[in-house]
Protein backbone atom coordinates (compact mmCIF):
# COMPACT_ATOMS: atom_id res chain seq x y z
CA UNK A 1 0.00 0.00 0.00
CA UNK A 2 2.91 2.33 0.72
CA UNK A 3 3.80 2.06 -2.96
CA UNK A 4 1.08 4.67 -3.58
CA UNK A 5 3.77 7.20 -2.67
CA UNK A 6 4.99 6.72 -6.25
CA UNK A 7 2.26 9.06 -7.51
CA UNK A 8 2.97 12.14 -5.37
CA UNK A 9 6.72 11.53 -5.40
CA UNK A 10 7.05 11.13 -9.16
CA UNK A 11 4.62 14.01 -9.73
CA UNK A 12 6.85 16.20 -7.57
CA UNK A 13 9.96 14.91 -9.32
CA UNK A 14 8.56 15.78 -12.76
CA UNK A 15 7.62 19.26 -11.51
CA UNK A 16 11.16 19.69 -10.14
CA UNK A 17 12.59 18.43 -13.43
CA UNK A 18 10.57 20.96 -15.41
CA UNK A 19 10.99 23.97 -13.15
CA UNK A 20 14.36 23.51 -11.42
CA UNK A 21 16.60 20.82 -12.88
CA UNK A 22 16.10 22.04 -16.45
CA UNK A 23 17.47 25.42 -15.33
CA UNK A 24 20.66 23.85 -13.93
CA UNK A 25 22.24 23.05 -17.25
CA UNK A 26 25.77 22.34 -18.36
CA UNK A 27 26.14 23.54 -21.95
CA UNK A 28 22.79 22.33 -23.36
CA UNK A 29 22.47 19.20 -21.25
CA UNK A 30 20.75 18.67 -17.92
CA UNK A 31 20.06 15.81 -15.56
CA UNK A 32 17.06 13.51 -15.95
CA UNK A 33 15.68 13.28 -12.43
CA UNK A 34 12.77 10.87 -13.17
CA UNK A 35 15.25 8.50 -14.85
CA UNK A 36 17.56 8.66 -11.82
CA UNK A 37 14.66 7.91 -9.47
CA UNK A 38 13.48 4.97 -11.59
CA UNK A 39 16.99 3.53 -11.91
CA UNK A 40 17.76 3.91 -8.19
CA UNK A 41 14.40 2.38 -7.25
CA UNK A 42 14.84 -0.59 -9.58
CA UNK A 43 18.26 -1.30 -8.07
CA UNK A 44 16.93 -1.69 -4.51
CA UNK A 45 16.98 -5.28 -3.36
CA UNK A 46 13.56 -5.38 -1.69
CA UNK A 47 11.69 -3.44 -4.35
CA UNK A 48 9.14 -5.38 -6.40
CA UNK A 49 7.28 -2.46 -7.94
CA UNK A 50 9.97 -0.95 -10.20
CA UNK A 51 7.92 -1.56 -13.36
CA UNK A 52 4.91 0.20 -11.88
CA UNK A 53 7.04 3.17 -10.89
CA UNK A 54 8.45 3.33 -14.41
CA UNK A 55 4.92 3.37 -15.81
CA UNK A 56 3.92 6.24 -13.49
CA UNK A 57 7.07 8.19 -14.49
CA UNK A 58 6.22 7.65 -18.17
CA UNK A 59 2.70 8.91 -17.53
CA UNK A 60 3.81 12.15 -15.85
CA UNK A 61 6.83 12.90 -18.03
CA UNK A 62 5.01 12.04 -21.26
CA UNK A 63 2.20 14.38 -20.23
CA UNK A 64 4.43 17.40 -19.63
CA UNK A 65 7.00 16.88 -22.39
CA UNK A 66 6.52 17.38 -26.09
CA UNK A 67 8.89 14.52 -26.83
CA UNK A 68 6.84 11.57 -28.20
CA UNK A 69 5.63 9.55 -25.21
CA UNK A 70 6.85 6.32 -26.77
CA UNK A 71 10.43 7.47 -26.05
CA UNK A 72 9.70 7.61 -22.34
CA UNK A 73 7.84 4.30 -22.36
CA UNK A 74 10.62 2.43 -24.13
CA UNK A 75 13.36 4.40 -22.35
CA UNK A 76 12.17 4.06 -18.75
CA UNK A 77 11.03 0.46 -19.13
CA UNK A 78 14.39 -0.31 -20.73
CA UNK A 79 16.24 1.32 -17.86
CA UNK A 80 14.32 -0.74 -15.31
CA UNK A 81 15.20 -3.83 -17.34
CA UNK A 82 18.90 -2.90 -17.38
CA UNK A 83 18.80 -2.14 -13.65
CA UNK A 84 17.15 -5.47 -12.85
CA UNK A 85 19.79 -7.37 -14.82
CA UNK A 86 22.66 -5.46 -13.19
CA UNK A 87 21.15 -5.75 -9.74
CA UNK A 88 21.47 -9.53 -9.92
CA UNK A 89 25.01 -9.37 -11.32
CA UNK A 90 26.68 -6.67 -9.21
CA UNK A 91 24.48 -6.68 -6.11
CA UNK A 92 27.52 -6.47 -3.80
CA UNK A 93 28.52 -3.05 -5.17
CA UNK A 94 25.27 -1.07 -5.39
CA UNK A 95 26.87 2.25 -6.29
CA UNK A 96 28.82 0.64 -9.11
CA UNK A 97 25.55 -0.82 -10.35
CA UNK A 98 23.91 2.63 -10.10
CA UNK A 99 26.71 4.26 -12.10
CA UNK A 100 26.50 1.52 -14.72
CA UNK A 101 22.73 1.86 -15.03
CA UNK A 102 22.91 5.65 -15.25
CA UNK A 103 25.67 5.51 -17.84
CA UNK A 104 23.90 3.00 -20.10
CA UNK A 105 20.47 4.47 -19.36
CA UNK A 106 21.47 8.02 -20.32
CA UNK A 107 23.06 6.84 -23.55
CA UNK A 108 20.02 4.66 -24.28
CA UNK A 109 17.53 7.51 -23.66
CA UNK A 110 19.51 9.99 -25.73
CA UNK A 111 20.04 7.55 -28.57
CA UNK A 112 16.32 6.81 -28.55
CA UNK A 113 15.41 10.53 -28.50
CA UNK A 114 17.87 11.25 -31.28
CA UNK A 115 16.57 8.37 -33.40
CA UNK A 116 12.87 9.15 -32.99
CA UNK A 117 13.29 12.91 -33.53
CA UNK A 118 15.42 12.32 -36.62
CA UNK A 119 12.77 9.95 -37.97
CA UNK A 120 10.16 12.64 -37.37
CA UNK A 121 12.16 15.07 -39.49
CA UNK A 122 13.95 17.21 -36.89
CA UNK A 123 17.47 18.14 -37.96
CA UNK A 124 19.84 17.13 -35.15
CA UNK A 125 23.59 17.21 -35.91
CA UNK A 126 25.02 14.20 -34.09
CA UNK A 127 28.23 15.99 -33.10
CA UNK A 128 26.25 18.81 -31.43
CA UNK A 129 23.99 16.31 -29.69
CA UNK A 130 26.94 14.29 -28.40
CA UNK A 131 29.12 17.17 -27.22
CA UNK A 132 26.53 19.71 -26.09
CA UNK A 133 23.74 17.50 -24.73
CA UNK A 134 24.68 13.88 -24.07
CA UNK A 135 28.11 14.25 -22.45
CA UNK A 136 27.11 17.11 -20.10
CA UNK A 137 23.86 15.30 -19.22
CA UNK A 138 25.85 12.14 -18.51
CA UNK A 139 28.13 14.03 -16.14
CA UNK A 140 25.21 15.68 -14.32
CA UNK A 141 23.32 12.37 -14.07
CA UNK A 142 26.42 10.74 -12.55
CA UNK A 143 26.75 13.59 -10.05
CA UNK A 144 23.12 13.39 -8.98
CA UNK A 145 23.07 9.58 -8.88
CA UNK A 146 24.76 9.23 -5.47
CA UNK A 147 22.30 11.35 -3.42
CA UNK A 148 19.34 9.95 -5.37
CA UNK A 149 20.48 6.37 -4.71
CA UNK A 150 20.81 7.07 -0.97
CA UNK A 151 17.36 8.66 -0.81
CA UNK A 152 15.72 5.82 -2.70
CA UNK A 153 17.43 3.22 -0.51
CA UNK A 154 15.96 4.89 2.59
CA UNK A 155 12.58 5.10 0.89
CA UNK A 156 12.71 1.40 0.02
CA UNK A 157 13.25 0.58 3.72
CA UNK A 158 10.09 2.54 4.49
CA UNK A 159 8.00 1.06 1.68
CA UNK A 160 9.27 -2.49 2.25
CA UNK A 161 10.03 -2.76 5.99
CA UNK A 162 12.07 -5.78 7.07
CA UNK A 163 9.89 -8.65 8.29
CA UNK A 164 10.51 -9.70 11.88
CA UNK A 165 10.53 -13.49 12.40
CA UNK A 166 8.92 -14.74 15.61
CA UNK B 1 27.37 83.36 71.54
CA UNK B 2 30.16 81.27 73.02
CA UNK B 3 33.67 81.24 71.63
CA UNK B 4 33.24 77.85 69.83
CA UNK B 5 30.24 78.93 67.80
CA UNK B 6 31.94 82.24 67.00
CA UNK B 7 34.96 80.31 65.73
CA UNK B 8 32.74 78.10 63.54
CA UNK B 9 30.93 81.13 62.14
CA UNK B 10 34.23 82.83 61.28
CA UNK B 11 35.55 79.66 59.55
CA UNK B 12 32.34 79.35 57.52
CA UNK B 13 32.48 83.01 56.53
CA UNK B 14 36.15 82.77 55.51
CA UNK B 15 35.68 79.57 53.52
CA UNK B 16 32.45 80.89 51.98
CA UNK B 17 34.17 84.13 51.10
CA UNK B 18 37.09 82.33 49.46
CA UNK B 19 34.65 80.15 47.56
CA UNK B 20 32.60 83.14 46.45
CA UNK B 21 35.75 84.93 45.31
CA UNK B 22 36.95 81.77 43.50
CA UNK B 23 33.60 81.28 41.73
CA UNK B 24 33.62 84.99 40.89
CA UNK B 25 36.91 84.47 39.05
CA UNK B 26 39.01 86.55 41.37
CA UNK B 27 41.61 83.80 41.93
CA UNK B 28 42.33 83.26 38.19
CA UNK B 29 44.93 80.54 37.56
CA UNK B 30 44.63 79.02 41.02
CA UNK B 31 40.87 78.70 40.58
CA UNK B 32 41.23 77.06 37.15
CA UNK B 33 43.77 74.54 38.42
CA UNK B 34 41.53 73.68 41.29
CA UNK B 35 38.50 73.18 39.11
CA UNK B 36 40.52 71.11 36.59
CA UNK B 37 41.83 68.93 39.36
CA UNK B 38 38.33 68.56 40.73
CA UNK B 39 36.94 67.60 37.34
CA UNK B 40 39.74 65.08 36.72
CA UNK B 41 39.14 63.53 40.09
CA UNK B 42 35.43 63.34 39.47
CA UNK B 43 36.01 61.80 36.06
CA UNK B 44 38.38 59.21 37.49
CA UNK B 45 36.00 58.26 40.25
CA UNK B 46 32.99 58.09 37.94
CA UNK B 47 34.87 55.96 35.38
CA UNK B 48 35.96 53.52 38.05
CA UNK B 49 32.45 53.41 39.38
CA UNK B 50 31.04 52.67 35.93
CA UNK B 51 33.59 49.88 35.46
CA UNK B 52 32.61 48.41 38.77
CA UNK B 53 28.93 48.75 37.96
CA UNK B 54 29.46 46.99 34.62
CA UNK B 55 31.30 44.20 36.36
CA UNK B 56 28.51 43.72 38.86
CA UNK B 57 25.64 43.94 36.39
CA UNK B 58 27.40 42.22 33.42
CA UNK B 59 25.71 38.77 33.48
CA UNK B 60 22.28 40.29 33.30
CA UNK B 61 23.32 42.61 30.51
CA UNK B 62 24.87 39.80 28.42
CA UNK B 63 21.63 37.88 28.53
CA UNK B 64 19.72 41.02 27.58
CA UNK B 65 22.22 41.83 24.83
CA UNK B 66 22.09 38.31 23.45
CA UNK B 67 18.33 38.49 23.40
CA UNK B 68 18.45 41.87 21.71
CA UNK B 69 21.07 40.58 19.25
CA UNK B 70 18.89 37.59 18.37
CA UNK B 71 15.89 39.87 17.91
CA UNK B 72 17.88 42.20 15.68
CA UNK B 73 19.23 39.28 13.63
CA UNK B 74 15.70 37.98 13.15
CA UNK B 75 14.61 41.46 12.15
CA UNK B 76 17.50 41.75 9.67
CA UNK B 77 16.61 38.37 8.15
CA UNK B 78 12.99 39.42 7.87
CA UNK B 79 13.97 42.72 6.25
CA UNK B 80 16.32 40.95 3.84
CA UNK B 81 13.51 38.59 2.83
CA UNK B 82 11.24 41.59 2.36
CA UNK B 83 13.93 43.31 0.31
CA UNK B 84 14.30 40.29 -1.98
CA UNK B 85 10.53 40.11 -2.37
CA UNK B 86 10.39 43.82 -3.17
CA UNK B 87 13.21 43.48 -5.71
CA UNK B 88 11.30 40.62 -7.35
CA UNK B 89 8.18 42.76 -7.45
CA UNK B 90 10.13 45.66 -8.91
CA UNK B 91 11.53 43.33 -11.60
CA UNK B 92 8.06 41.97 -12.35
CA UNK B 93 6.63 45.47 -12.43
CA UNK B 94 9.34 46.62 -14.84
CA UNK B 95 8.65 43.65 -17.12
CA UNK B 96 4.90 44.21 -16.93
CA UNK B 97 5.31 47.93 -17.59
CA UNK B 98 7.37 47.14 -20.69
CA UNK B 99 4.73 44.63 -21.81
CA UNK B 100 1.93 47.16 -21.25
CA UNK B 101 3.87 49.72 -23.31
CA UNK B 102 4.28 47.10 -26.02
CA UNK B 103 0.58 46.22 -26.06
CA UNK B 104 -0.36 49.93 -26.14
CA UNK B 105 1.94 50.54 -29.09
CA UNK B 106 0.39 47.55 -30.92
CA UNK B 107 -3.34 48.09 -30.34
CA UNK B 108 -4.36 45.93 -33.32
CA UNK B 109 -3.69 42.79 -31.26
CA UNK B 110 -5.14 41.63 -27.96
CA UNK B 111 -2.83 40.02 -25.46
CA UNK B 112 -2.96 37.70 -22.49
CA UNK B 113 0.00 37.87 -20.12
CA UNK B 114 1.36 34.61 -18.70
CA UNK B 115 4.21 33.61 -16.43
CA UNK B 116 6.76 31.02 -17.47
CA UNK B 117 6.53 28.14 -14.97
CA UNK B 118 8.77 25.50 -16.51
CA UNK B 119 10.66 24.07 -19.43
CA UNK B 120 10.43 20.81 -21.33
CA UNK B 121 12.03 17.95 -19.37
CA UNK B 122 13.96 16.86 -22.47
CA UNK B 123 17.16 18.76 -23.37
CA UNK B 124 16.54 17.95 -27.04
CA UNK B 125 13.62 20.34 -27.25
CA UNK B 126 13.12 24.04 -26.57
CA UNK B 127 9.68 24.47 -25.09
CA UNK B 128 8.39 26.47 -22.15
CA UNK B 129 5.31 25.97 -20.02
CA UNK B 130 3.12 28.97 -19.14
CA UNK B 131 0.44 29.34 -16.49
CA UNK B 132 -2.45 30.24 -18.81
CA UNK B 133 -4.59 27.72 -20.65
CA UNK B 134 -7.93 27.17 -22.31
CA UNK B 135 -9.71 28.73 -19.31
CA UNK B 136 -8.05 32.00 -20.34
CA UNK B 137 -8.97 31.59 -24.04
CA UNK B 138 -5.50 30.41 -24.99
CA UNK B 139 -5.66 28.23 -28.11
CA UNK B 140 -3.17 26.11 -30.02
CA UNK B 141 -1.20 28.05 -32.63
CA UNK B 142 -1.42 31.47 -30.95
CA UNK B 143 1.84 33.44 -31.26
CA UNK B 144 3.71 34.28 -28.07
CA UNK B 145 5.78 37.46 -27.79
CA UNK B 146 7.49 39.76 -25.32
CA UNK B 147 8.08 43.47 -25.69
CA UNK B 148 11.43 42.55 -27.28
CA UNK B 149 10.06 40.31 -30.01
CA UNK B 150 8.78 36.90 -31.06
CA UNK B 151 9.09 34.01 -28.59
CA UNK B 152 7.22 31.16 -30.28
CA UNK B 153 3.74 29.76 -30.51
CA UNK B 154 1.35 27.70 -28.41
CA UNK B 155 1.85 24.01 -29.07
CA UNK B 156 -0.47 22.33 -26.57
CA UNK B 157 -3.10 23.59 -24.14
CA UNK B 158 -4.76 22.25 -21.00
CA UNK B 159 -7.20 24.06 -18.72
CA UNK B 160 -4.74 26.19 -16.76
CA UNK B 161 -1.44 25.79 -18.60
CA UNK B 162 -0.01 25.69 -22.08
CA UNK B 163 3.19 24.55 -23.75
CA UNK B 164 4.97 26.98 -26.06
CA UNK B 165 7.32 25.94 -28.83
CA UNK B 166 10.16 28.48 -28.90
CA UNK B 167 11.55 29.69 -32.21
CA UNK B 168 14.89 28.20 -31.06
CA UNK B 169 13.44 24.67 -31.06
CA UNK B 170 15.11 22.44 -33.67
CA UNK B 171 11.70 21.59 -35.17
CA UNK B 172 10.63 25.24 -35.45
CA UNK B 173 10.53 27.18 -38.71
CA UNK B 174 9.25 30.74 -39.16
CA UNK B 175 8.67 32.60 -42.40
CA UNK B 176 10.74 35.75 -42.02
CA UNK B 177 11.17 39.02 -43.83
CA UNK B 178 14.42 40.98 -44.13
CA UNK B 179 13.36 44.59 -43.94
CA UNK B 180 16.42 46.29 -45.49
CA UNK B 181 16.89 43.73 -48.26
CA UNK B 182 13.14 43.53 -48.88
CA UNK B 183 13.18 39.78 -49.25
CA UNK B 184 11.73 36.69 -47.59
CA UNK B 185 13.58 33.83 -45.91
CA UNK B 186 12.94 31.02 -43.45
CA UNK B 187 14.18 31.03 -39.87
CA UNK B 188 15.18 27.71 -38.29
CA UNK B 189 15.95 26.77 -34.71
CA UNK B 190 18.58 24.29 -33.65
CA UNK B 191 19.44 21.89 -30.87
CA UNK B 192 22.02 24.37 -29.55
CA UNK B 193 19.39 27.10 -29.16
CA UNK B 194 20.87 29.23 -31.94
CA UNK B 195 18.65 30.45 -34.75
CA UNK B 196 19.64 30.85 -38.38
CA UNK B 197 18.13 32.20 -41.54
CA UNK B 198 18.03 30.10 -44.68
CA UNK B 199 16.58 30.27 -48.18
CA UNK B 200 17.81 33.86 -48.75
CA UNK B 201 18.02 34.48 -52.45
CA UNK B 202 21.53 34.85 -53.89
CA UNK B 203 20.47 38.03 -55.72
CA UNK B 204 19.81 40.13 -52.62
CA UNK B 205 22.39 41.94 -50.55
CA UNK B 206 22.09 41.31 -46.83
CA UNK B 207 24.21 43.17 -44.28
CA UNK B 208 25.02 42.29 -40.66
CA UNK B 209 22.62 44.22 -38.43
CA UNK B 210 19.65 43.93 -40.81
CA UNK B 211 16.37 43.62 -38.96
CA UNK B 212 14.39 40.37 -39.29
CA UNK B 213 10.60 40.39 -38.93
CA UNK B 214 7.90 37.78 -39.39
CA UNK B 215 6.55 37.85 -42.93
CA UNK B 216 3.11 36.46 -42.16
CA UNK B 217 3.43 33.99 -45.05
CA UNK B 218 2.02 30.54 -44.35
CA UNK B 219 -0.45 31.87 -41.80
CA UNK B 220 1.48 30.58 -38.80
CA UNK B 221 2.43 33.98 -37.38
CA UNK B 222 1.15 37.54 -37.88
CA UNK B 223 3.35 39.82 -39.96
CA UNK B 224 5.88 42.36 -38.65
CA UNK B 225 6.81 40.82 -35.33
CA UNK B 226 10.48 41.45 -34.53
CA UNK B 227 12.64 38.33 -34.51
CA UNK B 228 16.21 39.62 -34.37
CA UNK B 229 19.14 40.88 -36.37
CA UNK B 230 21.53 39.34 -38.89
CA UNK B 231 24.92 38.65 -37.31
CA UNK B 232 26.92 36.99 -40.06
CA UNK B 233 26.13 36.02 -43.63
CA UNK B 234 27.37 32.95 -45.47
CA UNK B 235 27.35 33.23 -49.23
CA UNK B 236 28.74 30.43 -51.40
CA UNK B 237 28.50 30.77 -55.17
CA UNK B 238 27.77 27.12 -55.78
CA UNK B 239 24.81 27.09 -53.36
CA UNK B 240 21.28 28.09 -54.33
CA UNK B 241 20.66 30.27 -51.28
CA UNK B 242 22.51 32.35 -48.70
CA UNK B 243 22.42 31.56 -44.99
CA UNK B 244 22.72 33.90 -42.04
CA UNK B 245 23.20 33.50 -38.32
CA UNK B 246 20.75 35.53 -36.27
CA UNK B 247 20.93 37.28 -32.92
CA UNK B 248 17.42 36.88 -31.47
CA UNK B 249 15.78 39.97 -30.01
CA UNK B 250 14.50 37.96 -27.05
CA UNK B 251 16.78 36.60 -24.32
CA UNK B 252 15.43 33.05 -24.16
CA UNK B 253 17.43 32.16 -21.05
CA UNK B 254 15.60 34.78 -18.97
CA UNK B 255 11.98 34.44 -20.02
CA UNK B 256 9.70 35.27 -17.09
CA UNK B 257 6.51 36.84 -18.43
CA UNK B 258 5.24 36.50 -21.98
CA UNK B 259 2.22 37.69 -23.96
CA UNK B 260 0.01 35.40 -26.04
CA UNK B 261 -1.69 37.15 -28.98
CA UNK B 262 -5.24 35.96 -28.46
CA UNK B 263 -6.93 37.51 -31.50
CA UNK B 264 -4.70 35.72 -34.01
CA UNK B 265 -6.01 32.53 -35.55
CA UNK B 266 -3.38 30.51 -37.41
CA UNK B 267 -4.32 29.36 -40.90
CA UNK B 268 -3.78 25.74 -41.76
CA UNK B 269 -2.62 25.74 -45.39
CA UNK B 270 -1.86 22.02 -45.52
CA UNK B 271 -4.87 21.23 -47.76
CA UNK B 272 -3.62 23.87 -50.27
CA UNK B 273 -0.12 22.39 -50.52
CA UNK B 274 0.43 20.47 -53.78
CA UNK B 275 0.48 16.71 -53.37
CA UNK B 276 3.31 14.96 -55.17
CA UNK B 277 2.02 12.21 -57.49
Amino acid sequence: MRNIIAFPLLGLVVILQSSLVSEIHLLQGYADLPMLIIAAWALQERVESAWHWAAVACLFTGFISSLPWIIYVIGYIGIVYIARILQRRVWQAPLLAMFSVIFTGTLFMHLLSFGVLTLLGTALPISDVATLITLPALLLNMLFSIPVYTLMRDLSYWVYPAEVMD
Amino acid sequence: MNSRSLQTTIIFLVVGGILALALGGFFGVASNRFSAMFINLQTWIFTRYQGFQDLVTAPGDIVALRQENANLKAQVSQLQAQLIEMQQRVNETEILAALVDFSRSNPESTYKAASVIGRDPSPFLHYIIINRGSNDNIRRGMPVVTNQGLVGRIDAVIADAARVQLITDPASSVNAYLQNADTSAVLYGSVTGDISLDLISQNVKVEPGDLILTSGLGGGYPADLIIGQVVTLRTLEFELFQQATVQPAVDFSRLEIVLAITNFRPVDITPLEPVSP
